[in-house]
């Protein structure tokens, strides 16, 4: 399973699940992050990081090594 | 007075819909015990008057922030009549899951979907009807930007307060986790457990594993509610994950049936600018550019244009009353005390007026249009290689006009290790106040490298934060998370009356807050100069003068343990816009110009004017600036430590500038 961290930019998947240690866990899934959700990876900060994703119509922003809590298709 | 509260998410548009209904009839606080910002304002409808709350912008009701248990504990305990949910209609399906949080509360809710024209643009259509149906309350279009809807939905709202109890829909959560919830109600109901809140709530809450919520609840219920959250988890998803995802669920039902949005999401505005504001290579440079610009304007406008009209407003009206009090022969120390002591404590705090005023205007501009929240992506990178937030960049920035905004632009950083750092490091950021302190002892002996000594000092300020930042976050805050979860909103372009009632907002806390405490300390150190009686204002024989004596054999190895220089420094401690001030007193007896600088010049060698500004840029911050870091951490002890750590900070240094470049021969 990969984590949303690796998705290329301009990929779309879909979230499988959300690592239960990580720290902003509960953040993201009031954010609309939760399991079966679509997302698109949109952009990229200047130095790669943080990144920006769509999903659910808005756009969300997060640091890699949260993204890396993500697991995708 | 009947009260509606309105909740909704950040960049929803709830403030725009709070100053539509308020208009300039609102003031600004704090909720009682905690640092969010309380605002609330009066409706004029009809000849009745309602009082509103805007509860702080929130994604959801849980326990996450201070913000969120804020804005539960009002709708749960004081129990407005009715609560208005601002919906973005752009964005619907991530603003329903508040709303739905606020169902499971059972109070009166009325959805204002605002924003519908923006919704329009976007080809999104919503059947308001049958959304209202759905979601079992009344749902009201608005454009809150344009007052289009408002007086719906204030009527909406007063039928609600006179209707009995309005019969509400309710998530489904299924069968499973259905019955346990009424289980736990039941239990919860039989136990003696006294809170505030409904017990169905409760059970909700305990289930999803809510901290706040578990610690007030006792030790068998608490058992109880694991027992029960186990028998509904399944496999990798645990209640709380459930629970969330039912209520996605519930929602993506009502935005199938209601919702019709053009199946590829059209390239909006937001996206074009965003390809260049965002941009690989140009996203940093657009940044600095930017801020260069505020800063530039900030000062420019603020300082040289109003603040200098204004001191010489200043100056002809202190002057006038002088003569005024000459004239009826009022006693000698009246007179000084009024037009010294009073005036000079005005002075001293609307001389900052202008510098806050403009750079709330120009901050609140980017903050409403959506820049900030770029701001902090684009430099979240190289801040967290030292150990900083992207958004902490934001509070330095502010600093450099006063420390006391600077430490409230904190509040936007959600993770306490993240804000307590910003909070600490943000004094060394070298403030308006300080600036005439330099100018003096530039002037006096470097004047021909004027630019390049003032970019060294505002350069070196920056970089003791960083280097303090980091030493605190591999120390004190070793271990506590930093997070970066933060949505970008559209860009909007902020409307005239929200900027500027934002900037009166910040402008008249400031003077509440800063005013008042500068204003009493530069009066207190007046008096301090005079006292006691019949001594020669500002001689060493003063109070004043004594207390500088005591202090200055701890400023020798800096090279300026002279009873005056301390004295300078002790009246910072006060307010750094007295330290000129008092200098010029106990130096030259003036308070500014070409007298105080040769004073200067015989008073210290460049070696000791140099470490008397690195002492200046980093000692302890001002009055204001230390009792709002109590404020803003609830915290006396972290209060105490900033004052007592950046004196330690900026003597260390200071001696080691006056003590190495003795080394070196120089004086």
């Amino acid at each position: 399973m990969k984590s949303l961290n690796e998705m290329p930019l301009g990929s779309k998947t879909t979230v499988v699940s959300i690592s239960k240690e990580a720290s902003v866990r509960r953040r993201l899934m009031d954010m609309g992050v939760v399991p079966g959700v679509e997302v698109e990876i949109k952009g990229k900060a200047p130095l790669g990081d943080p990144i920006e994703i769509l999903l659910r119509g808005y756009k969300l922003t997060l640091r890699k090594n949260e993204a890396s809590n993500i697991f995708v298709k | 007075m009947n009260t509606i509260a309105l909740v909704g998410n950040p960049n929803s548009g709830k403030t725009t819909l709070f100053n539509a209904l308020t208009g300039t009839n609102q003031h600004v606080g704090n909720w009682p015990g905690v640092t969010v910002e309380k605002k609330e304002g009066i409706l004029n409808f009809k000849n009745k008057k309602y009082n509103i709350v805007d509860l702080p912008g929130t994604y959801s009701l849980g326990a996450y922030s201070e913000d969120e248990i804020v804005a539960r504990d009002f709708i749960l305990k004081d129990e407005p009549d009715v609560v208005i949910n601002v919906v973005d209609a752009t964005n619907i399906e991530r603003n329903l899951y508040l709303t739905t949080q606020l169902l499971e509360m059972g109070t009166k809710v009325i959805v204002a979907l605002n924003m519908m024209d923006e919704a329009k643009e976007k080809n999104i259509s919503i059947d308001i009807k049958k959304l209202s149906k759905e979601l079992g309350v009344p749902v009201v279009a608005t454009i809150a930007s344009k007052k289009n809807g408002i007086e719906k939905l204030i009527e909406e709202s007063i039928n609600m307060m006179s209707a009995g109890n309005v019969p509400q829909n309710k998530i489904n959560y299924g069968k499973d986790i259905d019955n346990e919830i009424n289980k736990l109600k039941e239990i919860i109901e039989n136990s003696n457990l006294n809170t505030e809140y409904p017990s169905e709530w409760i059970a909700i809450k305990l289930l999803e594993g809510d901290e706040y919520i578990s610690e007030i609840t006792d030790k068998n219920i608490l058992k109880i509610a694991h027992e029960s959250g186990d028998a509904i988890a399944i496999a990798a998803m645990e209640p709380e994950l459930i629970i969330v995802d039912k209520r996605y669920e519930f929602i993506g039902n009502i935005v199938n049936k209601t919702v019709k949005k053009p199946k590829e999401e059209i390239i909006t505005k937001s996206d074009k600018i965003d390809k260049v504001l965002t941009h690989k290579w140009l996203g940093l440079p657009i940044f600095a550019l930017i801020m260069l610009i505020v800063y530039q304007l900030t000062f420019a406008i603020g300082e040289d244009i109003l603040q200098e009209g204004l001191n010489a407003g200043m100056e002809t009206f202190t002057a006038s009353v002088e003569s005024f009090l000459v004239n009826v022969n009022a006693p000698e120390l009246l007179t000084a005390f009024i037009t010294d002591g009073i005036l000079g404590g005005v002075g001293a705090v609307i001389e900052f007026v202008p510098l806050i005023a403009v750079m709330y205007l120009l901050l609140g501009i980017l903050e409403d249009s959506g820049y900030m929240a770029r701001a902090a992506y684009v430099m979240d990178r190289i801040m967290r290689s030292l150990g900083l937030h992207g958004k902490t960049f934001i509070s330095m920035l502010v600093g450099v006009g006063c420390n006391v905004p600077g430490i409230m632009a904190t509040r936007t950083l959600d993770s306490k290790k993240d804000r307590m750092i910003a909070i600490l490091i943000n004094p060394f950021i070298s403030c308006g106040a300080r600036l005439p302190i330099y100018l003096v002892f530039i002037s006096a002996f470097f004047p021909k490298h004027k630019a390049l000594i003032l970019f060294s000092i505002y350069a070196f300020g920056f970089l003791v934060a960083i280097i303090m930042g980091k030493i605190f976050s591999k120390t004190l805050f070793e271990g506590e998370s930093s997070y970066f979860v933060m949505e970008l909103p559209p860009y909007r372009f902020p409307t005239l009356k929200g900027t500027l009632l934002n900037m009166w907002d910040k402008v008249s806390s400031f003077l509440k807050r800063a005013g008042t405490t500068i204003f009493a300390v530069v009066t207190v150190l007046w008096i301090l100069s005079v006292l006691p009686y019949g001594v020669e204002p500002y001689s060493q024989s003063s109070i004043l003068g004594k207390i500088g004596t005591v202090i200055a054999p701890i400023f020798k190895p800096a090279g300026f343990g002279t009873w005056q220089a301390s004295v300078g420094l002790f009246a910072g401690i006060v307010a750094k816009e007295a330290v000129v001030a008092t200098l010029g007193m106990v130096y030259a007896g003036v308070e500014e110009g070409a007298q105080l600088v040769t004073a200067i010049q015989g008073a210290f060698t460049p070696l000791s004017a140099l470490s008397f500004m690195i002492m200046t840029l980093l000692y302890t911050p001002c009055a204001a600036v230390i009792g709002t870091i109590r404020r803003e951490t609830n915290s006396t002890k972290w209060a105490v430590f900033t004052a007592l750590y950046t004196f330690a900070v900026g003597w260390i240094i200071s001696v080691a500038i006056f003590q190495i470049g003795g080394l070196f021969g120089l004086s």
